[in-house]
């Protein structure tokens, strides 16, 4: 029996994903001697032509980052699908959107025009806008189609486990591959990350009163933040409460609050959702004008609550 | 009827690309073009979101290269507060940035280009790729290069959290400061930097400048373009990778512009093609010529060797040195050799590992004074920096509550796409002749654009591979010169 087949590929993706496979060193020399990578756009020079050569199945795991915006990623979304016997969703671009997923408060049309017309830097008398075919000095020249929104990976192709994170931390890398290269699994649909918040494991949470109450919501650069202490109870926006635990708490550690990267806590479909009754319960307002007041200074919820997930939430999509 | 080849996937830079060929009836190069096929729209998408929020959100255009877009924002943010940074808090910052570079520069090196020349084209193909240059420089090296990334990582962990995607850096200043324990092992750290850069130039003449061959290869017309160039420097024309002005010189070497980052829009144009979703920037106040390298050319490259072509000198002793020494062999500056792009990023790297060891002994780097809290919101921020592939500017506009309103961002391959355009139009004229050669031209060209952006070029080498690849080399009559084979 042949090495088992591992397919690496980015679709949406900024490559940060395939920079944390890296980062697991020199065991990722051993995890390559164990297995046969068959497709690794970032690191080697297989062609998408090969893996459609395979049989049906033929590779044991697929590690697919990035989420779908073109029709090009759609396909390789598909054809990875097809060849693979598991597909693995990595960071959180392929799990939930990611960041570019903000680009669905936005319409398609609105983006190429400020890229292609609007900007101040754009020379482009002719008004060109990149085009799926075109013809130049007689040959066709093709580009994937555009999409007008961001979509997780799991909206286009059957996903078997999910790896959150911006990017999923090495150690988390190192278990999920040695788990499915060992077939030592949970359920098939599982995140493969611990089940509890991120407040669970902060070493702030000490620090939190047993009630938290704020009067006001005060922004990372306006305040000097005590970095022993819970930011909510300094009534600084941090998603802890509503996010899974995982990530090695590597933003606290320099100060600086959680943005939701690993995405909802288990059993939650919607962090977002989740964090704002969060806050409904931490207000310390008598009014309704004072719940206005107080919550109004959150200049950009979307923003802050759907960072990294705005395509996998029960918001979907501006038009 | 003419034929097609392409090369797809590509890889990396704001998203992805392929290489179209078109052959003629006799199978030579009639037309290359190299499109990226990605968009994100960044640019709009952080409309709306907070200023101080940007830094976050920016280094998701690229993984590989996230520290210098974590960078700009926050001196745009800056710029747009009206704030310096405190001396402690530049410190930490350029520390950051520095290792970052060291980090990048070297594994690029490594990883990607020195399978080229380590190992060498004509080694036995399993050996190409980074295995194989371990076992040539011995395992040892290996180990010290795995050693030195881990450790450039980890300062960049503690001051600016997750490496492939940093989520510090605030107006004015940092949100965590540096105790005279880590002092110790960043020290530490730039030490080794050091020397290891200072190896690794050493490499690289003995196995390149004193290889005939590869000499011959480096400075083989196929892989030379002459454009202007781009990069940053200090008031003393110095390489700058943090702040400065920035610099642009003529093919012939001529001081054509210096200005401030906030006239780029003056200077810097992007053109639309319909064949591609990158912009392609050009100088504004020349205009577009198209994809060309004659007199009239408004093309300019940026990265190592734009940047050492538009410097007067490095920032530090030891790569001021290696400055020299590169201008004495190449013979002329600027250099318009592309694949003198591997020395000049080792050069480079030297000076970041430099300034690491610098800033690692300033007295002030422990300072608790990390922020300058004098923040008055302007409406216009303007921040630029050079990022390890080239000159990086983010450009913000804010309302009164600090909301973004205008982003624009120039990024570093984007100003090398029309010259990377005409690069692997000019190797594979160069490498193609007669229809025998099919897949095997793929090394040679994807050798003019590796030479300019490590990420695109990550797409070989890295690990042990099984793609078949032959590179016959023949002359205009189709004769066959030489093999490369892989398998």
């Amino acid at each position: 029996m042949g090495k088992p087949k591992v397919a690496i590929c980015w679709l949406g993706s900024c490559g940060g994903c395939d920079e944390t496979i890296v980062d697991i060193n020199e065991v990722l020399l051993r995890v390559a001697g164990a297995v046969d990578i068959v497709l690794w756009p970032v690191a080697m020079d297989f062609k998408y032509d090969s893996v459609k050569r395979m049989k049906n199945g033929e590779i044991a795991v697929s590690v697919v980052s990035g989420h779908v915006r073109n029709s090009e990623q759609e396909e390789i979304a598909k054809l990875l699908r097809k060849k693979s016997q598991l597909i693995l969703a990595f960071g959180a671009c392929a799990c939930f959107g990611g960041t570019p997923g903000l680009a669905n408060l936005t319409t398609k049309t609105d983006i190429l025009n400020w890229v292609y017309r609007d900007a101040p830097t754009v020379v482009n008398p002719d008004g060109n806008y990149p085009q799926a075919a075109f013809r130049v000095n007689g040959e066709e020249l093709t580009l994937p189609e555009f999409y007008g929104r961001v979509f997780p990976l799991n909206a286009i192709i059957d996903v078997d486990y999910y790896l959150p994170g911006c990017p999923p931390p090495p150690y988390l890398v190192m278990y999920a591959l040695s788990g499915m290269l060992e077939n030592k699994l949970p359920a098939r649909g599982s995140t493969l990350a611990p089940h509890r918040a991120l407040c669970d494991s902060c070493k702030r949470n000490k620090s939190k009163p047993d009630r938290i109450s704020i009067r006001e919501i005060k922004r990372i650069h306006e305040v000097e933040a005590d970095p022993d202490v819970c930011f909510l109870a300094q009534g600084i926006i941090c998603l802890g409460p509503a996010t899974r635990d995982g990530c090695g708490e590597s933003c606290m550690n320099i100060n600086i609050p959680c943005r939701g990267c690993f995405g909802p806590v288990e059993g939650v479909e919607d962090s977002g959702a989740k964090f704002i009754s969060t806050v409904a319960s931490i207000l310390d307002a008598e009014s309704d004008e004072e719940v206005v007041r107080i919550v109004s200074q959150m200049i950009d919820p979307v923003g802050y609550l759907y960072r990294f997930l705005l395509p996998a939430s029960i918001l979907q999509k501006k038009g | 009827m003419s034929k097609r080849i392409t090369i797809n996937p590509l890889t990396r830079l704001e998203g992805h690309g392929k290489i179209e060929v078109f052959l003629d009836d006799k199978g030579d190069v009639r037309d290359v073009y190299w499109q990226v096929v990605e968009l994100r729209g960044f640019e709009r998408f952080c409309i709306g979101r907070p200023v101080e929020e940007l830094p976050r959100i920016m280094p998701n255009i690229c993984g590989v290269c996230p520290t210098p877009h974590n960078m700009a924002s926050v001196k745009a943010l800056d710029d747009l507060y009206g704030v310096e940074p405190t001396p402690a808090a530049k410190l930490i910052r350029q520390l950051h940035y520095n290792a970052f570079l060291v980090e990048d520069h070297l594994l690029h090196f490594y990883i990607l280009s020195s399978p080229d020349f380590v190992v060498g084209p004509t080694a036995d193909p399993a050996e190409r790729n980074i295995v194989g240059v371990v076992q040539k420089v011995g395992l040892e090296i290996g180990g010290k290069m795995i050693d030195v990334r881990r450790r450039c990582r980890a300062i960049v962990r503690h001051i600016a959290s997750k490496p492939a995607h940093p989520e510090g850096g605030l107006p004015g200043g940092v949100s965590m400061g540096i105790s005279e324990d880590d002092r110790r092992w960043m020290r530490e750290t730039a030490d080794l930097c050091v020397q290891f850069c200072q190896f690794s130039l050493q490499l690289f003449r003995q196995v390149v400048l004193d290889n005939k061959e590869y000499l011959n290869l480096v400075l083989n017309d196929a892989y030379k373009l002459d454009t202007y160039y781009m990069g940053q420097v200090d008031e003393n024309n110095r390489l700058n990778f943090y702040e400065g002005k920035i610099r642009i010189v003529g093919p012939k070497g001529e001081e054509y512009a210096l200005f401030d980052c906030h006239d780029y829009v003056d200077y810097i144009g992007e053109w639309v093609e319909p064949w591609t979703y990158i912009r392609l920037t050009h100088l504004k106040k020349i205009g577009w010529k198209g994809l060309n390298e004659d007199e009239t050319t408004s093309l300019y490259r940026v990265g190592p060797l734009a940047r050492l072509n538009v410097a007067d000198g490095m920032l530090t002793p030891l790569a001021q040195k290696e400055f020299e020494t590169m201008f004495a062999v190449l013979g002329s500056k600027p250099a318009h050799h592309t694949l003198a792009y591997h020395w000049a990023r080792l050069i480079e790297a030297l000076q970041a590992a430099e300034h690491m060891q610098r800033i690692a002994n300033d007295p002030l780097l422990t300072s608790k004074d990390i922020r300058n809290m004098d923040l008055r919101l302007g409406k216009v921020g303007i921040g630029c920096v050079e990022a390890a592939r080239g000159t990086l500017i983010h450009h913000y506009e804010a309302d009164v509550d600090g909301r973004a309103t205008k982003v624009n961002l120039i990024v570093a391959t984007q100003h090398n796409a029309a010259p990377i355009c005409l690069s692997v139009k000019k190797a594979a004229r160069e490498f193609i002749k007669g229809p025998q050669v099919r897949e095997g031209f793929l090394n040679m060209v994807e050798m003019a654009f590796r030479a300019y952006d490590p990420c695109l070029g990550c797409a070989t080498h890295a690990l042990p591979g099984q793609m078949p690849l032959i590179v016959n080399i023949r002359d205009s009559e189709g004769s066959l010169l030489r093999t490369i084979q892989r398998s």
